[in-house]
């Protein structure tokens, strides 16, 4: 397939991943930031984990509710916006729409139209769980309507490869701006507070019921931080993710019978995810870790797009 | 009075039309309302859309669908199928002519001041020989219908025309939502347009391309505004929509960027227009061609679809030559009348205009899309002023017809139904094999009361068209 199409079918996943991610934060955080005394902090620490903060103070200062949501979700001024990410993706889409499934054209096009009729009205305090959940019900929409629809061939698996390499950079970072609340010794601090962030960090990637469900006992910091990036049961962990991308570079591989730098560094990840435990991450140190991750997760996008896309 | 193609010149309702009268006393308005109303949505949920250059506001328009449609029968259309056929065999035997020989032009068939003068003929490609001697493989001719028998071509489109996804759309369209008058009616079908356009690309392909060469159609991207068309006959036709940017030169040969490395491109079914093809040989600051493509394209080694240079024949004063040119190279009767034309580089016919303003229509010899055109009848006094001083200015850029009374069928329009005038744009393809027509064509409607002008640039909508058996 041509280059310029399989970029803008990895980008236009991208773009969906990262709406969807915005309105998890966006709703974990209104939860948060109505708890006694964490308000301050809440906001600030979201528009950190989608890397707009610095843009965000430039413009409104110090966050209110009012000004992040606005900011996050429906803002022209930032460039990833929830409905600048959606625009984006409708773009990419229109600009490959052969390369999709009428059901998937017809499921972007469409939500970019009810996009059209909104204002920030839709998006005042108050209101915003409406919206949230109509972002998530699009992704959910779009991946559902690529995964019943799409022929399992390149265009699929670089659709694939868009949402994994997201996803991933997206629990990272959550992970990275909350890790100083998931050592072990924060455990030791205790109380109401800690418990909200927890659940808030869980609730960002849809996991506080899967919690429950694997490990069957209150919330402990190291096991969040176990969840999110070794339990490959779990969609939007690191290591399902990795599994994901592997997969996916490997069949692109097969077809075209050709193996690159972006199977072998995907490779190189997943093992290490799979041969590492808890422990050993916080032996290395959490936030050091991640750092690392994020970068060699850069790594891998950026040797699919030398390989396949330029 | 216009032809009216339902009750005709006698006010009974006419043979092809008995169905959908019968139909049309049987629905009611709120019926069609609903009707209508769902068509709109299957065109805004598919981005069916078109870009009206200009207009900041509607960056993405539909094109109003009438959903009743046009009849026309089998026998109606046999005569004009021939008709077209003629027309644009003699397209590309005159352009195959004025690209070599220039025998019609020895011949005084065409003055030739008409050609050098023509800012659409390139001398670049006198002598480069093109497959099959096929100039123009996808013609767009918009004909118009007067009365009971007589046809009017009124313009050849034979450089990139559009309107055909639109004429595939409106099927689909008549297909789920008037499924009672679909059944009851003998309906040629269109739906293998793409085939036969593909299969007439594929016959064009440089011999070395072999059993299945690679087709692919070249857009100038998301912001022009056929592009859902051209991203529709990509996917009709499995071939891949590229951009200037995918393709590149290699030894003489086009290739496009894929996930596989290079691949080579045979055939290009252009939607990008002369003058942005190769910045290196028309306009140097084109963006949306590729540099180097017109020398692969000399030596044979990718075919062009349309053939560069087709403008030379479209224009609207070789138009007014056209029955000469069909006499000349067919040596048969024109089937299909030409509109009676002033060409205003002629001081005598200039002349004319000028006194009979009031009832002509005049148009820009190279305009297109309803745009930069007078409507005698219609237009004011300052209107008529003004073109008055634009023709003393530059004559030879326009031509001048009377303006005729185009035929109207029965549409659904704010107050109900009532007849509105209508043109046929048919898409003749020609390749290897000869020619090919899907039966019937894009209909334009022009869905104010009274107007003449069916672009779509202008508010004009489209309907289907039945060819039936009868």
């Amino acid at each position: 397939m041509l280059s310029r199409t399989a970029d803008n079918l990895f980008w236009l996943s991208r773009y969906v991943e990262r709406a969807d991610y915005l309105a998890r934060i966006l709703e974990a955080t209104s939860r948060l930031a109505m708890l006694p005394g964490a308000g301050d902090t809440a906001w600030a620490s979201a528009l950190i984990t989608a890397g707009c903060y610095d843009a965000f103070k430039e413009i409104y200062g110090e966050p209110t509710t009012e000004t992040a949501i606005e900011f996050l979700a429906f803002s022209d001024k930032n460039p990833s916006s929830i409905r600048r990410c959606l625009e984006t993706a409708r773009f990419n889409a229109r600009a490959v729409r052969t390369a999709l499934t009428v059901e998937m054209w017809e499921t972007i096009n469409g939500a970019w139209l009810e996009l059209q009729k909104m204002n920030a009205k839709s998006f005042a305090t108050g209101r915003s769980s409406q919206f949230t959940d109509w972002v998530k019900d699009i992704s959910l929409r779009i991946d559902g309507s690529g995964h019943r629809t799409m022929l399992r061939n390149d265009a699929y698996w670089f659709t694939r490869l868009g949402f994994y390499i997201e996803r991933a950079d997206n629990t990272a970072r959550i992970l990275d701006v909350k890790y100083h609340i998931l050592l072990p010794e924060a455990s030791a601090v205790g109380g109401g507070i800690d418990y909200s962030q927890w659940a808030a960090i869980l609730r960002s990637v849809n996991a506080l019921t899967a919690y429950r469900w694997v490990y069957r006992e209150e919330l402990r910091p190291w096991l969040i931080a176990d969840l999110l990036i070794l339990k490959p049961e779990l969609p939007r962990s690191l290591a399902a993710c990795y599994g994901a991308i592997v997969t996916n570079l490997d069949s692109l591989s097969n077809a075209y019978g050709r193996h690159g730098k972006a199977q072998r560094v995907a490779q190189t990840i997943q093992t290490a995810l799979q041969n590492t435990t808890i422990d050993g991450i916080f032996k290395i140190g959490l936030h050091e870790f991640l750092t690392k991750f994020i970068a060699d997760n850069t790594k891998v996008g950026q040797a699919i797009s030398d390989q396949y896309l330029a | 009075m216009a032809f009216n193609e339902m009750l005709g010149s006698d006010g009974g309702v006419r043979a092809p039309y008995a169905g959908v009268s019968r139909w049309l006393e049987s629905v009611n308005l709120d019926q069609l309302d609903r009707r209508r109303a769902e068509a709109e949505l299957f065109y805004r949920r598919g981005g069916i859309t078109f870009a009206v250059y200009g207009d900041t506001q509607g960056e993405e328009r539909i094109i109003p669908f009438d959903i009743i449609p046009r009849i026309l029968a089998g026998k109606e259309w046999n005569v004009l199928a021939k008709g077209l056929e003629q027309r644009v065999k003699a397209l590309n035997l005159y352009l195959a002519d004025i690209y070599s020989k220039q025998e019609s032009l020895r011949a005084g068939i065409v003055p030739e001041e008409l050609v050098w003068q023509n800012p659409a003929f390139r001398p670049e490609v006198t002598g480069v020989a093109v497959p099959h001697g096929v100039y123009v493989h996808i013609a767009g001719v918009d004909v118009v219908r007067i009365d009971e028998n007589d046809f009017y071509v009124l313009e050849d489109n034979a450089r990139t025309p559009s309107g055909v996804s639109y004429m595939l759309g409106g099927r689909e369209i008549c297909y789920r939502l008037m499924a009672d008058l679909y059944g009851a009616h003998n309906i040629a079908p269109i739906d293998h347009y793409p085939d036969e356009l593909f299969s007439t690309l594929c016959s064009v392909a440089p011999q070395r391309a072999g059993e299945s060469p690679n087709v692919v159609i070249l857009t100038p991207g998301q912001f022009n505004s056929a592009y859902y068309e051209h991203s529709f006959l990509a996917d009709k036709m499995g071939v891949e929509l590229v951009e200037g940017r995918d393709l590149f030169i290699r030894d003489d040969h086009v290739y496009m960027r894929t996930t596989e490395g290079p691949k080579r491109v045979d055939v290009i079914y252009r939607r990008v227009d002369d003058d942005f093809l190769d910045p290196l040989v028309f306009r140097p600051d084109s963006m949306l061609g590729v540099p180097g493509l017109f020398n692969c394209y000399a030596k044979g080694n990718v075919a062009l679809a349309n053939a560069i240079g087709t403008g030379a024949a479209d224009d609207k004063a070789i138009y007014s030559h056209m029955p000469e040119i069909v006499k000349f190279f067919l040596g048969e009767e024109p089937i299909l009348k030409n509109v009676p034309t002033w060409c205003c580089r002629k001081p005598d016919d200039l002349a004319y205009v000028l006194e009979h303003l009031s009832e002509l229509v005049v148009k820009e010899v190279h305009g297109s899309g309803g745009y930069g055109m007078l409507v005698g009848p219609q237009a004011d006094k300052a209107a008529i002023a003004d073109f008055k001083n634009r023709l003393k200015a530059n004559p030879a850029n326009y031509i001048a017809q009377p303006t005729l009374a185009l035929s109207s069928c029965p549409s659904f329009v704010e107050k109900g139904i009532a007849p509105r005038h209508v043109d046929l744009r048919p898409f003749v393809l020609t390749g290897a094999n000869g020619v090919k027509i899907v039966p019937g064509g894009l209909t334009r409607v022009a869905m104010r009361e009274g107007s003449l002008v069916v672009n779509s640039s202008q508010g004009g909508g489209t309907k289907d068209t039945w060819v039936i058996d009868l």
